[in-house]
């Protein structure tokens, strides 16, 4: 399979934009009615940017670092005059007045963006089963789910249809998906990529990240994609960073700590692909040593009061007034009620619900205050672990891609598929998820690795050892 | 203003809302502009769209602190949270507003009665759009339709809360005729009440003097100041005659109708909206720090009870009339009109009352009058070259047109008249009226106004009054 830095590379060269990209139109119509990965396929944006892609090219000059690369979008990602629907009803019909700020910028460098992609509704999710238009398949093996909430993304790109994608990570919606795809996933520090365009699940969790098949990719798209931006707030402003000259850098000397917290209740194949990532970077000239970190082990609990309360009022503004969809009734109130009642799916709503209990007068201080406590106390307990650790390491996700319907019943067996990626969101922190080893039925076993904010050059450096030693030059 | 039954106090705290006379939205970069076509100034980030954000104004920062600066606030790192309910003018479904951490707490606001009012806090927050409801009752409940204009969505606003403090509904108009002056002062605001840059809620509650708070309603959207003090005369009556009555207090939100010259229930305490604030985490936390608050205070105007105490001391002994003058003069912002008066050597008596009367009267404004022109206007009226009545017309035409005073009075025919032909004239007058005549030089001085009121119509206004006395006394 071509790489991105391929693709982009004989596009520079000359080779047509236009031609990769009917290429991957044709991968796509072959393959999307079985996976169900795109919710829309946008083949005249893409041409026109293919297009303008080739034009740039021919004029002699350079048309970017993601020249002619065909790219999928999460669905949660506002593209201009293209239908964005979170996969809800809610925003049936709804097709943004303005792009994200990644959109802008994947097109700046170069890149072809072909369409939008399936997701859990509103990212709200573990498998690409709670969305509104069906469930995702993953392109390892159909019977199963290729994780979520970003399953779309992932499996674009696991099944070739496109050679990146971007998603959305508030709880591991990037990581979980990419391990159970055999993918690379990213998590980015909390601000080092813009929001804006994003549609907030949980703000204070949510950061845009890339998918790729291989570690150098990512890093390029991740490279693409960072940098301040005046219209988030939240967006970091030291300048970005410098990724893809660092991916070669190696583990010499670095410490890693295996994290307890990390690889407990795992399924044994998975903590057995965790342990030789261990001795191959250990192998490569890391420190290792083992660490416990038990706060993380609040994670979860404190994630599943953050998150819905964030949710609870992020969801409010979709009420029928001003776009998507409308149920009319007698009067506003009502028309409100009808809309959400029949345009939100079930998890959409128990999140909702959860959130509004959460920070309910009488309530807010026992559960929502609590969380916030735990929030701190992570946050401390990974700044002392990156004092004594450059690098943590452990699982992505307790198990490999599981079947269709076995977690759709237990609302908590699936938000245990996060429990690894959780802590990260909390404290804002970076992790990449890379494939190592396979495990139960020769499928992909994602292990994770964590940083400081800010460190994903050193994270890719550790991800392509661990690539390289997998037999993935 | 009526009162309240003998031993009866009223305890009154107001909530101003003013929208900040920024350019562009607290949020945004659409423009801050009232009376615009509906929905012209929107963008998704003030129509909430989904996946827009929220990027902090900093000249709404500069306003507000100066707000607080005016009161006397402690200004102190502060942060935004989400207010969260559903009402279809408000895009997002919550309004970004302060919380548990206001920029601007305390302070105090000195009234020009002597009194003070306590100020708990000045915080920052968003104004909703705008509904209207078309058809049927045309109120909320019972319209055949509803439309929004989202040009409001997003205007910036500080809501200013004073203590408890307010005795009395004059004394409640005194504070936000004092605060509206302070909003203009400092540039934040207009002031226009009637444009609803200016809002005022207020909370109302009765104890018998010396007793314990009593329970208080909250009466919303006052939007004049004879609103304000018209409903809190009214509803401290209401709540006295109720508990005469027998009747107990219970604490809601009211309603006020012009019309009708009453409050009526709007929703009771039970029905209160849990608003269930959190940090706005869209936002950063807003942190003025020494340099930027610095800033501010540099370029802050002197507040009107400061301007009213250098005015005042240029009047030498001011009476009642002359202290109300100089209320109006500072309520206006037209002091420097008196200022360069007295400077160029005129009558602060003089200057004031001119200031006070003729130019606060203008309808068309005074940006034609220059400070130079109204000082040699009043000087000419000082030293009889103009009469009173001619240095009025002569202001009336600058307050229009602009211009010289002088080429203004000559055109009008004001030249000062002859020595001889008030001598004349006053012999002719005199002549015509002997009777009264006769009863002046006996020691009627009040007949000088006759004579002078007949100098001025046979003159048509251009015989100076003193000349005419002058000649009077001598021929005694």
């Amino acid at each position: 399979m071509k790489t991105a830095r391929d693709i982009a590379k004989n596009v520079n060269n000359g080779s047509s934009a236009t031609l990769e990209l009917e290429e991957t139109l044709v991968r796509i119509k072959e393959q999307n009615d079985e996976l169900n990965v795109f919710l829309y396929v946008d083949e005249q944006g893409a041409r026109a940017a293919a297009q303008r892609v080739d034009e740039i090219v021919a004029r002699g000059e350079n048309a970017g670092p993601l020249a002619g690369v065909p790219i999928a979008l999460k669905d949660n990602l506002c593209t201009v005059d293209v239908p964005t629907t979170c996969a809800s009803k809610i925003l049936d019909g709804w097709r943004p007045p303005y792009s994200a700020t990644v959109v802008e910028k994947i097109l700046a460098a170069g890149a072809v963006p072909v369409g939008k992609t399936n997701l859990d509704e509103f990212a709200m999710g573990s498998s690409t089963e709670n969305s509104a238009f069906g469930p995702t398949r993953n392109p390892l093996d159909p019977s199963r789910v290729p994780g979520g909430s970003s399953g779309g993304s992932a499996a674009a790109v696991a099944s070739q249809m496109t050679t990146l994608s971007l998603g959305s990570d508030t709880g591991g919606s990037i990581r979980q998906p990419a391990a159970l795809c055999g993918i690379v996933g990213v998590k980015p520090t909390y601000g080092l990529v813009s929001r804006y365009g994003l549609v907030a699940f949980a703000s204070s969790l949510d950061q845009i990240g890339p998918f790729a098949s291989n570690v150098t990719d990512a890093a390029t798209l991740l490279e693409a994609v960072a940098g301040h931006d005046s219209r988030d707030s939240t967006s970091l402003v030291e300048p970005s960073p410098s990724l893809v000259a660092h991916v070669e850098d190696g583990v010499k000397g670095r410490r890693v700590a295996l994290v307890r917290e990390l690889v407990d209740g795992a399924d044994e194949d998975v903590v057995e692909s965790v342990m030789k990532a261990v001795e191959t970077l250990r192998a490569a000239g890391a420190t290792i040593f083992e660490l416990s970190i038990p706060e993380l082990r609040l994670g979860l609990s404190a994630y599943y009061l953050i998150a819905p309360a964030e949710a609870s009022s992020n969801l409010a503004r979709f009420d029928g007034v001003r776009y998507g969809l409308r149920v009319d009734a007698d009067d506003v109130a009502a028309m409100n009620e009808a809309t959400r009642t029949a345009g939100f799916g079930k998890e959409v709503k128990r999140r909702i619900m959860l959130g509004t209990y959460a920070l309910s007068a009488g309530y807010y201080d026992a559960y929502y205050g609590q969380a916030l406590k735990v929030r701190t106390m992570t946050i401390e307990a990974f700044k002392r672990a990156y004092q004594q650790a450059d690098l943590l390491i452990g699982a992505t996700t307790p198990s490999v891609a599981f079947a269709f319907g076995s977690k759709t019943n237990d609302p908590m067996a699936m938000y245990l598929s996060d429990v690894f990626t959780i802590p990260t969101n909390l404290s804002g922190d970076a992790a990449i998820s890379v494939p190592f080893g396979t495990g139960e039925a020769d499928l992909p076993v994602g292990v994770q690795l964590l940083g400081p904010g800010r460190s994903e050059a050193s994270l890719f450096s550790a991800a392509r050892v661990l690539e390289r030693a997998d037999g993935r030059e | 203003m009526s009162e309240l039954p003998r031993g009866w106090e009223m305890v009154v705290g107001l909530e101003v809302h003013t929208e900040l006379r920024t350019a562009t939205k607290m949020f945004c970069g659409c423009a801050n502009s009232f009376g615009d076509e509906p929905n012209t100034n929107i963008c998704p980030v003030c129509l909430g769209l989904p996946g827009s954000l929220p990027v902090l104004n900093e000249h709404a920062v500069d306003l507000a602190m100066a707000i607080g600066m005016a009161l006397h606030s402690t200004i102190a790192p502060s942060t935004f949270h989400r207010k969260n309910y559903f009402y279809p003018d408000m895009p997002k479904d919550f309004q970004i507003s302060q919380y548990d951490l206001p920029i601007n707490s305390g302070g105090h606001l000195d009234l020009p009665d002597g009194t003070t009012v306590s100020i708990e806090r000045a915080h920052m927050e968003e104004d909703t759009g705008k509904t209207t409801h078309l058809g049927g009752t045309g109120r909320i409940h019972g319209a055949d339709r509803s439309l929004v204009d989202y040009n409001r969505s997003g205007v910036p606003l500080v809501e200013i809360v004073s203590g408890p403090d307010i005795r009395s509904s004059e004394q409640a108009r005194l504070y936000a005729s004092e605060l509206r002056g302070i909003l203009i002062a400092t540039g934040a605001s207009d002031g226009r009440m009637e444009e609803g840059s200016m809002r005022i809620d207020a909370n109302v509650s009765v104890r018998k003097a010396g007793a314990p708070f009593g329970t208080r309603c909250e009466i919303k959207n006052l939007n004049s100041l004879r609103s304000l003090q018209r409903a809190i005369d009214y509803e401290a009556l209401r709540q006295v005659e109720l508990i005469e009555g027998g009747g107990v207090v219970r604490q809601e939100t009211r309603h006020w109708d012009e019309d009708l010259g009453a409050t009526s229930t709007m929703r009771s305490k039970e029905e209160a909206e849990d608003y269930r604030y959190f940090r706005e985490p869209d936002l950063v936390d807003l942190i003025p720090d020494d340099a930027w608050q610095e800033r501010v205070r540099v370029n802050l105007p002197a507040m009107p009870a400061e301007r009213r105490t250098a005015l005042l001391e240029r009047i030498v002994d001011p009476a009642p009339a002359q202290r109300d003058a100089v209320i109006v003069v500072i309520d206006l912002g037209l002091e420097s009109f008196v200022h360069a008066a007295v400077d160029a050597g005129a009558d602060p008596n003089i200057a004031l009352s001119r200031v006070a009367n003729e130019i606060a009267a203008s309808t068309t404004g005074h940006q034609n009058l220059s400070l130079e022109a109204f000082s040699r206007t009043v000087l000419m009226e000082q030293r009889g070259q103009l009469s009173s009545t001619q240095a009025k017309t002569v202001l009336g035409e600058l307050l229009e047109h602009g211009g010289d005073p002088v080429a203004i009075a000559a055109a009008k025919g004001f030249e000062q008249m002859s020595a001889d032909s008030v001598v004349t004239m006053v012999e002719g007058l005199l002549e015509q009226h002997p009777d009264e005549w006769q009863r002046y030089r006996e020691g009627d001085d009040k007949l000088a106004q006759f004579f002078i009121g007949l100098a001025m119509k046979a003159t048509k206004g251009q015989a100076n009054g003193k000349d005419v006395i002058a000649e009077l006394q001598a021929r005694r």
